[in-house]
């Protein structure tokens, strides 16, 4: 009796994260106790907002355009249909760091050439400067960067969505004598956002992990100011030590908030 | 009495049609006089649901015409939003918005449709539930309420647009017994009061209670209509008889 309650109170504590707390714990201790690993906290943590930067403007963005191409992806109008799923499948199948240096590298230079061909009478007439890639900043290009990318799983996301929703709740509305936009905005939309709470959160949990590819372009986030430290100091232990602490407190509590967030939708929709 | 609801010639097939595709309607012909209450009963795949979902156009007829007063179903052009306004539906499934309250369920289409002010919107909903029963369920959502409680909402929902028409779609198949009489009150006192009512349903009480006519469907055709006691107690086809043998 008294062994199963134990058993039972054993089973009910997620024993990896009294592993993570408890490293974590650990390693703050240790950086406290140690002056380098103060020195190298103090370094790394100026990457910090940069990161959340990148992934937070990223994120919004590429919800706001995953929204457009899932809409557009359930749309009645073939035309529409077909681009957004051209633009889905073209993104989804290449690596994030081929996106990357692909936007960074040829994708800034045409929109400067775009933009100037646009202005050319501005221009012409002296009224602004001509565009060129450097105007736009190896940030604004990864952000760039990550929303193309990310807006494509999120509209799949979206669509998920959409087709989740009952069929039945669609002819209701149109039996009502609703349009089909006022179907979608008071009806659908709703509901179907509702059901990819979770994986639209999750999401955000990659892109924080993702923004690290940044670094690549020379961004200052914490992975390239760790990179740039471990590199001078030779102290790559500590440094990538911290700088995994930092992701790892970001994604763990927010993963974490994902699922209470889920459990409270399950529990509200099976009440 | 003049028709109401004008049913002429109707054909709907699903599928496609050169290789052996379904004929739901196969030239259906049926018209329902203001305040007429027309039960459509026949065995499952007589094309009695898509006789209902192509009065209010949620299916195209192939061919045929549909006329609701003075405006057209059919026409390539035809006013859907007025046609619905018209006729409005009633589900097997209820079809309750499930993101919303019961009081917003039956004041939404009101408010964006017909741009009713959102609090007439609301006051008028609370009558019409309360009309059915359910003042006390205003602030509820769909999945806290029974299946009859959810239905007498859909019907309140319905109703909240003027329609001049209603069409139920097998309103109680998916109730449970003790809950079927309180939906079949709530449809006797509207038939009462002279709305027009298409109703697919094999409750015969409701029937012989409310029922002017009773028309009987297979493969797409109508077979027989009559009045309940004409149809029920003495028909003159085989295929009625057969099919009101197996649901008395």
């Amino acid at each position: 009796m008294k062994k199963n309650r134990a058993a039972a109170f054993s089973a009910g504590i997620p024993w990896w994260l009294v592993l993570l707390v408890g490293l974590g714990s650990i390693s703050v201790g240790t950086a406290l106790a140690d002056e380098s690993y103060r020195v190298i906290f103090g370094a790394v943590a100026r990457g910090f907002g940069v990161t959340m930067t990148v992934a937070v403007v990223s994120y919004a963005a590429s919800l706001f355009l995953g929204l457009l191409l899932g809409l557009a992806r359930a749309s009645r109008l073939r035309p529409l249909r077909e681009a957004s799923t051209f633009y889905i499948e073209l993104v989804r199948g290449l690596p994030m760091l081929v996106i990357l240096y692909y936007i960074a590298f040829v994708g800034a230079p045409a929109l400067a050439g775009v933009l100037n061909a646009l202005l050319a009478p501005l221009i012409g007439m002296g009224a602004i400067p001509a565009f060129q890639s450097r105007n736009f900043s190896f940030a604004t290009r990864a952000v760039l960067a990550l929303t193309l990318g990310y807006a494509a799983f999120i509209a799949e996301i979206f669509r998920a969505g959409i087709e989740s929703v009952d069929k039945g709740q669609v002819e209701a509305a149109h039996a009502l004598g609703m349009s089909h936009s006022q179907t979608m905005l008071r009806v659908v939309l709703p509901q179907a956002t509702r059901n990819v709470l979770p994986a639209l959160a999750n999401e955000f949990v990659a892109i924080i992990k993702d923004s690290a590819l940044v670094s690549v372009l020379g961004v200052q986030d914490i992975t390239q100011i760790g990179k740039v430290y471990a590199a001078s100091t030779f102290k790559f232990f500590e440094t990538y030590n911290v700088v995994a602490f930092f992701y790892l407190c970001l994604t763990v509590s927010l993963s974490m908030l994902v699922r209470a967030l889920e459990r409270r939708l399950n529990k509200a929709s099976s009440r | 009495m003049s028709a109401f609801i004008r049913i002429s010639d109707a054909v709907k097939t699903f599928g496609d049609p050169d290789s052996g595709g379904v004929r739901a309607l196969d030239g259906v012909s049926l018209d329902v006089a203001k305040g007429e209450v027309v039960l459509v009963i026949g065995p499952s795949g007589s094309g009695k649901s898509t006789l209902l979902r192509v009065v209010n156009r949620l299916e195209r007829l192939d061919s045929g015409e549909i006329w609701i007063g003075d405006d057209s179903v059919t026409a390539r052009r035809a006013d859907l939003r007025r046609i619905r306004e018209d006729a409005g539906m009633v589900f097997q499934s209820f079809n309750l918005f499930a993101h919303m309250t019961i009081l917003d369920n039956v004041s939404l289409a009101p408010r964006i449709v017909r741009k009713v002010p959102a609090a007439q919107a609301r006051e008028a909903a609370a009558r019409l539930l309360e009309r059915v029963g359910l003042s006390d369920k205003l602030d509820r959502f769909p999945r806290q309420l029974s299946g009859g409680q959810q239905q007498r909402a859909a019907i309140a929902r319905a109703l909240a647009m003027n329609p001049k028409a209603l069409l139920f779609d097998e309103p109680t198949s998916a109730l449970d017994p003790e809950m079927i009489k309180e939906v079949l009150d709530v449809m006797t006192a509207l038939a009462e009061d002279g709305m027009t009512m298409m109703v697919v349903s094999h409750e015969m009480g409701f029937a012989r209670a409310a029922a002017d006519r009773v028309v009987f469907m297979d493969r797409g055709r109508i077979v027989e209509q009559g009045t309940p006691e004409e149809l029920f107690s003495d028909p003159r086809e085989e295929r009625t008889r057969d099919f009101i043998r197996h649901i008395l």
